[in-house]
Parts: structure tokens; C-alpha cells; sequence
């Protein structure tokens, strides 16, 4: 089969290349690119008008919530979601029920994916650090990682024990694996609903300090540096954290992160409301945070973009602010909220924002790279960075809408994506 | 609106509150035990106006007080604006007084009938009676006044205004046909 | 003039003249309280439901009164033998309970914003009767009443709130009302039991209570709740009857009287000693008191008008 991608801007920020050409794909490989390529005989031919093809986005922390929340999410929804967002590949959290803590559940997980959607949406598996999350006992990472998990983390809940966290950085680097660490200190964030500060003073919510999540990486930083295994913050929000990272980089050590784009985004002022789609863990915090982490993406501290999507029905949304459960959907809001909040106020540039979206993540994964180059498999992302538009959670391919988002305007969207020979539009 | 010649003015309002304090001290042979209430808003001013003249006829200071009915009126679940309450000021037992309500104006009856009402809540007087400066009919409850100043029938469109110096800046009373 | 919201979740950002109003319109029904007969027919054919899912006592007994003496009438919904102790949300408990067409709802909840949610749930005029550790507006009304009662004004008066202010819904409350209406309020307590930003409310911060004595016309002295030590805020109570409790030595260093105010339970010898608690500056039982007229005022004014 034969597809022929036409006026085309292609960015392939690996290869310095930003240039406008027309992309001949033969069988799912990159057969030409060229200015001008005539169609010839049977191809299906788009026409983008100057529309980004990038290299494939990933979302590195996805909650599929399948097996065992099937009600929130389901791996063929989740992915839905994912394809819609412009992601051809995900990795999914181990907090499901029963936990990835088994290859059995690996192997489900992938078998049922590559059937999703014609396998249109790679999924990689992060497996659990320990034992049923329980942070006890490693969990058995050599098997998991034989069946395709791709990297160990206990999400959700983080890594408490000093010593075990030793035990997982040593055993899961020794199989070239990273830890991806929630990082909190939970006797610090215990009963805590949101950011610790003026909003939560007012509204009498109780409180998280920023040092529930700083003291736990900057302790992890000092344990990976000690066994020399490579750490991965997930969500990381703080003004804090992000300096922390800044300063353990400077000291060449193998420390990667990565922030949602809620933490971006919203300040701890959106929880005035109570609207309980402002509660995520860890919180919104305040607007010297969110100019912190701008500043780590901008001069590459935070490595990622992820959305940490997390999905609730709406019914468990919606109760009291302190019975609801933590999170929000990420998938179908994370490209528009990137390039609303950073691209257009220039904090990141478009290379900036493919680096963080899909070249640094399969770095800090170990994946294989994609790259827009003859003769490699197309795992396009196409992006329409001028499309102004309308969140509209109804319209969420995810099971789940609660999102603080809803009716938000945002510019730029995915316009469509490539992967695995099939071509996906968003709309 | 089109206003009418005054039905009463200021010196016919002197008069009539003055015949009123004579029938209140013949009805109830002299003042013993009896009270002025007023109604607020207006109900207030006129039962001060006669409790002087009373006082200055039979040389004795009698009891008044006044009633504020909002609490008590029967419309408060259907009225679009909220009232704003004046306050009540009774600093005697009713029980066994001879009450006089007054008000401006008697129409519906449903001024009295919450005014009743709340009298029988402060205690158990022996009477209550009843003084108007007007009665324009149209009675919906079956109430009377014991005390008239003057009698003026209306029709549904005509408005009764009465005016006095202590809220209005003048003492008259007007009969007003709505548009 | 009627009150801007046709609910009272918070006092946070309600208008001087809305407070005004509601302290105005008390005093109308503290006369009501004066009479032989209680009771007024104001809210007749109104049906309120107090909707308690924390325990309470005096709050829920005196909506009650206030209701009763309106001619409300009343349903009590506690948690104990309810719907929700076999996991029904609150919404679901809300729309079924609205199912039965009622007209107001007290509620009484452990979430902050619990009232807020009702309200967004449900078509019933809501008053938030305590959510949590966020407001407890009535509260905070009734010891403005009190306060304007014996001085006659809130203006220009210093008061000190005692206390375990992290977790007092009163406490907020009282800040956020009491500065509206020109107090000056400031919080006198052990670190442990101050929230973090609480300065960026404006208010003043004692952690030496003869120091707050010394600025203070007014103390409003909170309950230690001795239900939260686990958390360990504090090594003891002793410790803070003998660092905080406001004592009659105490109070007999300033120079001024000074009144005191307690929203009740009292923990006798914890946090105000019994010759205090009892003694002739103490207004607590004008406060229990007024806080029916206060509640009788906020029913009425929310239950009548369009």
C-alpha cells in the first residue's frame, strides 16, 4: 500500500531537519522525500498544507486503568483517546487491578493492545517496582521485562522504603531499566487534598507542603547517585523539585523528569471553586511553580511532557472534595495545552516541544528512535499548530471526561497520526 | 396616575383625629386599661398623634406600642421583593388591656387579621379594637373598624394615599386612579 | 433589600451589607425571643431539612429552634441509621431527599465545599451549618451580633481568635466576616495549630498568648479537639492549658476588660478555665442565645422572597 503525505513541514529535530517536502510511504517504510514527488498508480494521497509531520509522540504515564477499572477506562478506549491526541504510543501505569506485577499481565496487556485499533498505538508497559505496589519486595523484573515491560514503577504510590528503593534502582538498572518514582513523602502529604499555602488556608482543604515531593527526590537522587542506576521523577510540580533536577544534572547524574501539563497550566487558585477535577496528586500549586517549571522546560531540566492521564467515571467524581479521587483526563488535552501555554508564548520551540513529546521520552525509556528518514517505519505525528479550538469533554474518546479543561479554548491540535501503515485523523 | 383633590387636608386631619380620641374615650368610658398599637409604617405615627390628644383630654398618659406584621403576613411565600423588618415595640403585657389597633388605611382586612394574630401571641388581651383614619372597602376577611375617620368607597383602579408630616412631609389624603 | 445569594455557604466575599442585613434583621427576632409566645408564622408550609452527617448538638438544636419558631417544618437527617452508611453518595442522598419537595436545606458535613456541592446539586436554598474545616457561617454572624450587641459596633475592635485555627471552620469564618465589617482580627496559637500562610489573610499572628491579652478587646477561644492529638500538634493538653489557656491571672494583667467568647463545646481547664468560662466577661451564653435570633434571621431572609 501506498501512501503519498504532501506539503508537508517535517521536523525531525534529531536530524536538524525543518524543511516542507512531500513524503512517499511505501508498506509502512519511508520510501521518499522529496520536494515534489508525483502520485503514481494506487496511493492515497494527503494534502497538508504546511501541517508539522513530526516523529511519533509518546505519552510515557498513562493510566489504561484495564484490567481491573475497566469502568473508568479500557485499554480500547484509553488508546482511542491516545490516537485522538496525537500519541502513537503509551505507556501504561502498573496501578491497575490485578497490579503489573505479573508477566501474565504484561502479556494482556499487550496482547490486547496490538489487537486495538489494528495496533495503531504502541503500548509499553511499565511494570511495578514491588510486589503488589506495596513498595515490600521487588517485584520479579527480570520476567516482566522478558514479557515487554519497559520500566519499573509503583505509581500512584511512591517508592518509601529507602532500602528498597536501593533494591529496585540496583536490580532494575542491572536489566537496563529505569525507576520511574512518584515522588512523595507521605507521612509529610498524609490526608492532604491540595497544595499547602494561601488557597489552601482559605478554602480550609488540607494541606500538601511542596516538600512532600522535594524531600522524596532529592533523597532518590542521593540513592541513585550512590548505586549510579538512572532515576526518573514522574509529575514532578514544584518550583523545588525543578531545582533540585537543575542541580543534580549540573553534576552530570543520570536524573531525567518529566510534568503534566496541568502543572503548566493551572495554579492552586483553580481549587477556589471546589470543582473536584482540580484535585490531582500532586496538587496544583502556585504561580512561582508553574513560572519554575516553565523555566525547566525551557532550559531542559524537565526532559518530558507526560500527561499522566488518569480517568474517574463521572459519578466518582462527583462527590464532596475530599471523597473524590485524584486526577484527571490527559490524553486528548495534552498537545493543545503545550502549545497553548508554551509554544505560542515562546517558551518552547517546535523542536522543543518534539524533543520533550517524543525523542527525549524513548531515550529515557531505551525505545527504539523513530526518526523521519528513508528507509524507516513512519511513526508520524501530524500536527495543525494554528487550529483554534473548543475542549469539549463530551466529545473525549476516553470513558472518563473529568477534566478541569472543558470549554477552554486552545490552539493547536493533532491533525493526525501515522503508525503501523494505518493513517488516524483526530477529528 | 391622575391625582384628585385632596379628600382630606391638613386642618380636616386635625379634625378627624380629634373626633376619633373623643369616640375611643366614650367607647371604652374613659382610659383604664386601655393601649394604642400602631402598625407600622403609618399606623405608628397616628396612634402617637392620638395618644397625645387622649392624653391632653383626659390628662393621663396612656400605654402604646407598635406592631411590625411582616413576620405574620399571609403574602411573604408569593411576594416577589422581601420586606424589610421594622421591628415590633410592645413594652407591656396585652394580657387583660383594652387594645387599640391603629392603621391608615383599612382595605382587605389582612393587615388586621396578621396584626390579630400576633396581638394574640404577645399575650391575651381583654378587647381589641379597631381605628382607621380610612375605610375604602373592598374587605376580603370579615373585619370591621370600631373607629372611622371618614368612609371612602373606590373601585378596583383608585389608590388610597395617606400623607403624613412625620414620613410624607405634609398631612393629606389622596385618591389616586391607576392608568 | 434581599441578600445576594439565595444560599449562606461562606462568609467569604459577602458583602458589608449583606452582614449588615442579617445582624439588622436579628434583632427583630431576638425581640421574638422575648415574647410569651416563641413563635412567629413566618415560614409556614416551609419544609427544612437539617442534614447532619457530622455530630453536632447545640448547631443542630439551635437551627432547630430557629426553625420551629419560624413555623417551619423540620426533618432531622443524621448520619447514624441513614442512607449513607450503606455508601450512598451525596448527591444521591441530596436528590432523594429533594425528591420529597423541600424547600431548605441546613447541612452539616466533614468535606470542605460540601454545602457548595449541595448547592450545585440541588434547587433548594442550602446554609452551610459547618463543611468541614473550611466555614461555619452562622457562627461566625452570631459572634458578630454578640460583639455589636455589647460594644455597638464591629469597627476598629481587636479580636483575637485562640486556638487550634488549622482546623476551625469557626475560625475562617470569623476572619472573613469580622474583617468585612472592619474588625481588626488576629489568631493567637501554637505554630502547630497556625496555618502556614494565614498572615496573607490580613490577620496578626501571636504565638504568646499575654501578648494577644495585652492588644486584645475581644477573645474568641476556640476548642482544643482533643480528637486530633494523633496528628500530634501538640505534646499535651496540659501543656497547652499552661502556655494558652486563658486563665484569670491572665486575664487580669491587661488593663481593659476583656470580653470572652467560646463557639462552645467548652473544654473546661483546657482551653479556658471554669472562673473565665463562668465569669462576668464571659458573654458564651449571649452567643448560644443570639444564635438562634442570628439563624432565625438567615431562615427568614433566605426562605422569603423570590
Amino acid at each position: 500500500m501506498k501512501i503519498l503525505v504532501k506539503n508537508a513541514r517535517i521536523i525531525e529535530p534529531s536530524e536538524n531537519i525543518d524543511q516542507v517536502a512531500d513524503i512517499l510511504i511505501v508498506d509502512g517504510i519511508i520510501e521518499k522525500i522529496a520536494p515534489k514527488i508525483a502520485a503514481s498508480g494506487n496511493v492515497q494521497e494527503y494534502v497538508l498544507d504546511g501541517k508539522i509531520v513530526a516523529p511519533g509522540f509518546i505519552d510515557m504515564h498513562v493510566h489504561l486503568r484495564e484490567p481491573g477499572y475497566e469502568h473508568k477506562e479500557t485499554i480500547e478506549t484509553g488508546l482511542d483517546a491516545a490516537a485522538a491526541g496525537g500519541f502513537t504510543a503509551v505507556c501504561c501505569m502498573p496501578n491497575t487491578n490485578p497490579p503489573i506485577d505479573d508477566a501474565s499481565v504484561v502479556k494482556f496487556i499487550r496482547e490486547k493492545s496490538e489487537k486495538t485499533l489494528n495496533g495503531l498505538v504502541d503500548v509499553y508497559p511499565v511494570a511495578a517496582a514491588t510486589k503488589h505496589r506495596e513498595g515490600k519486595e521487588l517485584s520479579p523484573m527480570i520476567e516482566l521485562v522478558e514479557a515487554g515491560a519497559v520500566a519499573f514503577s509503583d505509581d500512584g504510590s511512591p517508592i518509601e522504603n529507602p532500602e528498597i528503593m536501593r533494591r529496585a534502582l540496583e536490580y532494575s538498572n542491572m536489566l537496563g531499566k529505569i525507576i520511574i518514582q512518584h515522588p512523595e513523602d507521605r507521612s509529610l502529604a498524609r490526608g492532604g487534598m491540595m497544595n499547602e499555602g494561601l488557597v489552601s488556608t482559605s478554602l480550609g482543604l488540607p494541606p500538601i507542603p511542596s516538600i512532600a515531593e522535594e524531600i522524596m527526590i532529592d533523597r532518590d537522587i542521593q540513592i541513585a547517585k550512590y548505586v549510579g542506576a538512572s532515576y526518573h521523577a514522574a509529575h514532578i510540580s514544584t518550583a523545588g523539585s525543578v531545582e533540585i533536577i537543575r542541580q543534580a544534572k549540573k553534576k552530570n547524574l543520570p536524573v531525567t523528569c518529566e510534568v503534566t501539563p496541568h502543572h503548566f497550566t493551572l495554579t492552586d487558585e483553580a481549587v477556589r471553586t471546589f470543582d473536584t477535577n482540580t484535585k490531582m496528586n500532586p496538587p496544583l500549586r502556585t504561580k512561582a511553580d508553574v513560572d519554575a517549571i516553565k523555566e525547566g522546560l525551557r532550559d531542559g531540566t524537565i526532559d518530558v511532557i507526560a500527561s499522566d492521564h488518569a480517568p474517574h467515571s463521572f459519578d466518582e467524581k462527583e462527590v464532596e472534595f475530599l471523597e473524590a479521587p485524584f486526577g484527571i483526563v490527559g490524553l486528548e488535552t495534552a498537545v493543545g495545552l503545550a502549545i497553548t501555554e508554551l509554544v505560542i508564548p515562546k517558551i518552547l520551540s517546535i523542536n522543543q516541544l518534539i524533543e520533550k513529546f517524543s525523542i527525549n521520552p524513548r531515550k529515557i525509556l531505551s525505545l527504539p528512535s523513530v526518526k523521519i528518514k528513508v528507509g524507516e517505519k513512519t511513526n508520524f505525528t501530524i500536527l495543525d499548530i494554528q487550529k483554534q479550538w473548543k475542549v469539549d469533554a463530551q466529545k473525549f474518546k476516553s470513558k472518563s471526561k473529568n477534566t478541569p479543561f472543558d470549554g477552554r479554548t486552545l490552539i493547536g491540535k493533532c491533525f493526525a497520526i501515522i503508525n503501523n501503515g494505518r493513517v488516524h485523523f483526530s477529528d | 396616575m391622575k391625582t384628585k383633590p385632596k379628600l382630606i387636608d391638613e386642618l380636616g386631619m386635625h379634625r378627624t383625629l380629634t373626633r376619633l380620641a373623643h369616640e375611643i374615650i366614650e367607647h371604652n368610658k374613659g382610659i383604664e386599661s386601655i393601649a394604642l398599637v400602631g402598625i407600622k409604617t403609618r399606623g405608628e405615627f397616628i396612634a402617637k398623634r392620638l395618644a397625645e390628644r387622649i392624653t391632653s383630654i383626659e390628662k393621663k398618659e396612656l400605654l402604646i406600642g407598635m406592631l411590625d406584621i411582616t413576620l405574620y403576613r399571609d403574602d411573604l411565600r408569593a411576594k416577589l421583593k422581601q420586606p424589610i423588618l421594622k421591628g415590633t415595640d410592645i413594652a407591656f403585657d396585652v394580657t387583660d388591656k383594652n387594645i387599640v389597633l391603629v392603621d391608615d388605611v383599612l382595605f382587605t382586612g389582612r393587615t388586621i387579621r396578621a396584626a390579630l394574630d400576633q396581638l394574640m401571641d404577645l399575650g391575651r388581651p381583654k378587647t381589641i379594637q379597631l381605628a382607621v383614619l380610612i375605610d375604602r372597602g373592598h374587605r376580603e376577611l370579615p373585619i370591621r373598624a370600631d373607629f372611622v375617620g371618614k368612609n371612602v368607597p373606590t373601585s378596583d383602579n383608585q389608590e388610597i394615599q395617606v400623607r403624613l408630616k412625620e414620613v410624607d412631609g405634609e398631612d393629606s389624603v389622596l385618591l389616586i386612579e391607576k392608568v | 433589600m434581599p441578600l445576594q445569594s439565595r444560599h449562606l455557604l461562606g462568609l467569604e466575599g459577602v458583602s458589608r451589607d449583606d452582614i449588615q442585613l442579617v445582624l439588622d434583621t436579628a434583632t427583630n427576632f431576638r425581640e421574638v425571643l422575648e415574647r410569651p409566645i416563641k413563635k412567629v408564622p413566618t415560614l409556614q408550609g416551609k419544609t427544612i431539612v437539617n442534614l447532619f452527617f457530622e455530630s453536632s448538638t447545640r448547631t443542630r438544636i439551635s437551627f432547630e429552634l430557629a426553625e420551629r419558631r419560624l413555623s417551619a417544618d423540620v426533618v432531622n437527617f443524621s448520619v447514624a441509621g441513614s442512607s449513607v452508611a450503606k455508601g450512598e453518595t451525596l448527591k444521591d442522598t441530596a436528590r432523594n431527599i429533594e425528591a420529597m419537595k423541600i424547600d431548605m436545606v441546613v447541612v452539616r458535613h466533614s468535606s470542605p465545599g460540601a454545602a457548595l456541592f449541595l448547592s450545585r446539586v440541588m434547587n433548594a436554598n442550602i446554609i452551610n451549618a459547618g463543611d468541614g474545616t473550611h466555614e461555619h457561617p452562622t457562627q461566625a454572624l452570631l459572634d458578630m451580633y454578640t460583639i455589636r450587641e455589647k460594644f455597638g459596633k464591629l469597627e476598629g475592635l481587636n479580636v483575637c481568635i485562640v486556638g487550634d485555627i488549622s482546623h476551625s471552620r469557626v475560625a475562617l469564618s470569623n476572619i472573613y466576616g469580622m474583617q468585612t465589617m472592619g474588625a481588626n482580627v488576629s489568631v493567637c496559637g501554637p505554630t502547630t495549630l497556625i496555618p502556614k500562610d494565614i498572615k496573607k489573610l490580613g490577620v496578626k499572628v501571636y504565638h504568646n498568648i499575654d501578648d494577644a491579652i495585652r492588644d486584645a478587646d475581644i477573645l474568641n477561644v476556640l476548642r482544643i479537639q482533643l480528637e486530633r492529638q494523633d496528628r500530634s500538634f501538640l505534646p499535651s493538653t496540659r501543656e497547652y492549658h499552661n502556655y494558652f489557656g486563658i486563665t484569670k491571672e491572665r486575664l487580669s494583667k491587661s488593663k481593659k476588660p476583656i470580653t470572652i467568647m467560646h463557639p462552645g463545646p467548652i473544654n473546661r481547664d483546657v482551653e479556658i478555665s471554669a472562673d473565665v468560662a463562668d465569669g462576668e466577661q464571659s458573654v458564651i451564653l449571649q452567643q448560644v442565645l443570639n444564635g438562634v435570633a442570628v439563624r432565625m434571621a438567615v431562615l427568614y431572609l433566605l426562605g422569603t422572597g423570590n
